[in-house]
């Protein structure tokens, strides 16, 4: 099944090297104005028309990338970088008043779906890209948590892992040194998944405005602003939407590819 | 039986508990006074102060929590500082639409889901089951708010067959309420139709590789009569967990939804609170979706343990 690995990574890397190629260049200046070539088809100039303030949209769908890419990133981030750590500490004091800590807390946050954390957050902060990256990078925390302990307790059982112990290694290096490195390829998959989820919610919150807040385009708001409009210029919403939908499902095909090539025995466990 | 849902029961409790805690002391940290913003930059430091005693802002912080969870405990969300009326009126008014809603998209996500993970787990590896596989990988990639807008623009605004936006209100009939609901129940549904379609898939292969589906075939029973009794029973456990996961993005889910379609949920009077700094309707709010989604993941539990003895034991 390397055909979904090709084709996932291919969807994913157009859409890196978009929002990296913003950087340098896009056809327009994304936050440019021009009122009278406003609402434009897709064209040799414009080549995906333009939105009801003549801005270019090929050039907002590229910045708009660089906003979802970093969002999802940093989230999956905090996530990885707090989840792993807890699940590691929960498998390594099974049964302990730690684990079951971890544990309750992990059920509680799950209790809260992202948008709902972000309805907390923006309620308190304000809206704003930070505080939608915390959103969905406290969402993300269980999942690694749980993901990660359950791996790490069928490895605790293992002999090369007492090996480790009989030769004197505390919990913490065997955790770092044995556990995570066989976890590894399960968590570059959830990774890969809990990125595409990530895109998805960033896209959600900044269309109902509790994301990146203008003059920085995302594709949600986008969508927003192109709702009122979708009668006389349809091109407004399809455009941010298709972005989205080949954004996720390259990422989706890439951690499907990936879990297969990383894994063959996880596919026939599925 | 009984000792498993205690025991369940009792740590719903400390669940809910923990969560209020958590939603009261974040809401509390917020910044700014509710009644000074209620007054306005020119109001009087008295009037800000009967205001405040007024609102019961003037008592400690473990009193007021107590008084917020003891209200709801009977009913009682508060008043709402900006519209002066109870929040509890205000969030039954607005649940009478997000939770039709939701339960409408779960029943169509489970109505497209079954027939079409049963059916690509029957012709597993061949055109249809590639076919549905294709589909479901599509689902799950397209934001349903996104989703929404195009059914709006094509069977609202070219087809003409739904209204674009709007709640008819169930006093013209359950008819008209739910022909309002379709389109936003469809575009909830869509995309959670194609996660369970997959775990309905996978659920299904698996049992079908197990020995008392062998066993099932061995005595007589055809592909499908075994499929049907012992397969479809089986396969019901993780199905369950996804259906019990999923009422709880539904529902979230609603709440971009209705801003799509202009309807009057919870998810509309959540931001209109956000906006004028009404905290306790968004503390109110957000405690309701809180209890929804941890009372249902318990329900869940209940069911499995009903479905499958083998869990009772385990906790």
């Amino acid at each position: 099944m390397t055909r979904n690995l090709i084709l996932g990574t291919g969807l994913s890397s157009l859409v890196v090297l978009a929002a990296l190629v913003s950087f340098i260049w896009t056809p327009f200046d994304h936050t440019a104005m021009d009122i009278p070539a406003k609402l434009q088809q897709p064209n040799g100039t414009h080549w995906l028309g333009t939105d009801h303030f003549g801005r270019d949209i090929f050039s907002m769908i590229m910045v708009g990338a660089r906003t979802s890419i970093a969002v999802a990133l940093v989230a999956v981030g905090i996530g990885m970088g707090l989840g792993v750590p807890l699940g590691l500490a929960a498998a390594a004091n099974k049964g302990s008043w730690l684990d079951e800590i971890i544990m309750r807390a992990n059920d509680l946050v799950f209790a809260f779906p992202s948008l709902v954390i972000a309805i907390l957050i923006t309620a308190i902060f304000g809206a704003g890209a930070i505080n939608a990256i915390a959103a969905i990078g406290i969402f993300n925390i269980p999942v690694f948590a749980r993901i990660t302990r359950g791996a790490a307790l069928s490895l605790w059982e293992r002999e090369f892992i007492l090996a480790a112990r009989v030769a004197g290694k505390g919990a913490a290096r065997i955790s770092g040194e044995h556990i995570l490195p066989n976890i590894a390829n399960l968590l570059i998959v959830q990774g890969t998944i809990q990125f595409s989820l990530g895109i998805l919610a960033e896209a959600g919150l900044s269309y109902v405005g509790l994301g990146a807040q203008p003059p920085t385009p995302s594709w949600g708001r986008m969508l927003a602003d192109a709702q009122t409009m979708v009668s006389f210029a349809p091109h407004l919403a399809l455009i941010p939407g298709s972005a989205i939908v080949i954004t996720v499902l390259g990422l989706n095909l890439m951690g499907d590819g990936l879990r297969d090539w990383l894994d063959p025995k996880l596919r026939l466990a599925r | 039986m009984l000792r498993y849902a205690l025991k369940r029961g009792f740590s719903l409790i400390i669940s809910l508990a923990v969560a209020s805690l958590v939603i009261f002391f974040v809401i509390e940290i917020a910044p700014g006074d509710p009644a000074s913003f209620m007054l306005g930059i020119n109001a009087e430091p008295d009037t800000v102060a009967a205001l405040r005693a007024e609102l019961g802002l003037d008592q400690g912080k473990l009193q007021r929590y107590l008084a917020w969870v003891g209200g709801m405990l009977q009913g009682d969300f508060g008043m709402s500082y900006t519209y002066r009326t109870p929040v509890a009126g205000m969030i039954a008014d607005r649940m009478w639409v997000s939770l039709p809603l939701a339960l409408y998209a779960l029943t169509l996500s489970t109505l497209i889901a079954f027939p079409a993970g049963i059916y690509a787990a029957a012709r597993r590896g061949k055109a249809g089951d590639m076919a549905v596989m294709g589909a479901t990988q599509l689902g799950v990639a397209v934001p349903n708010f996104w989703f929404a807008m195009i059914l709006v623009l094509v069977f609202a605004i070219n087809l003409r067959w739904f209204g674009a936006g709007g709640f008819a209100g169930w006093d013209d009939g359950i008819g008209t309420a739910l022909h309002s609901l379709t389109l936003p129940a469809i575009a909830l549904a869509l995309p959670q139709a194609a996660i369970l379609a997959r775990v309905m898939r996978s659920a299904l292969l698996d049992i079908l590789g197990e020995d008392f589906m062998r066993t099932a075939r061995a005595k007589g029973l055809t592909r499908r009569q075994a499929l049907w009794r012992h397969g479809l029973r089986n396969a019901m456990i993780p199905v369950l967990t996804i259906i019990g996961l999923q009422f709880s993005f539904l529902l979230a889910g609603a709440i971009i939804i209705e801003q799509v379609f202009f309807l009057p949920g919870l998810g509309r009077l959540v931001f209109q609170a956000i906006s004028s700094r009404d905290l306790i309707v968004v503390e109110s709010v957000v405690m309701i979706l809180v209890f929804a989604v941890i009372t249902v993941n318990f329900l869940v539990d209940l069911a499995y343990a009903l479905v499958d003895p083998r869990l009772r034991s385990r906790t």
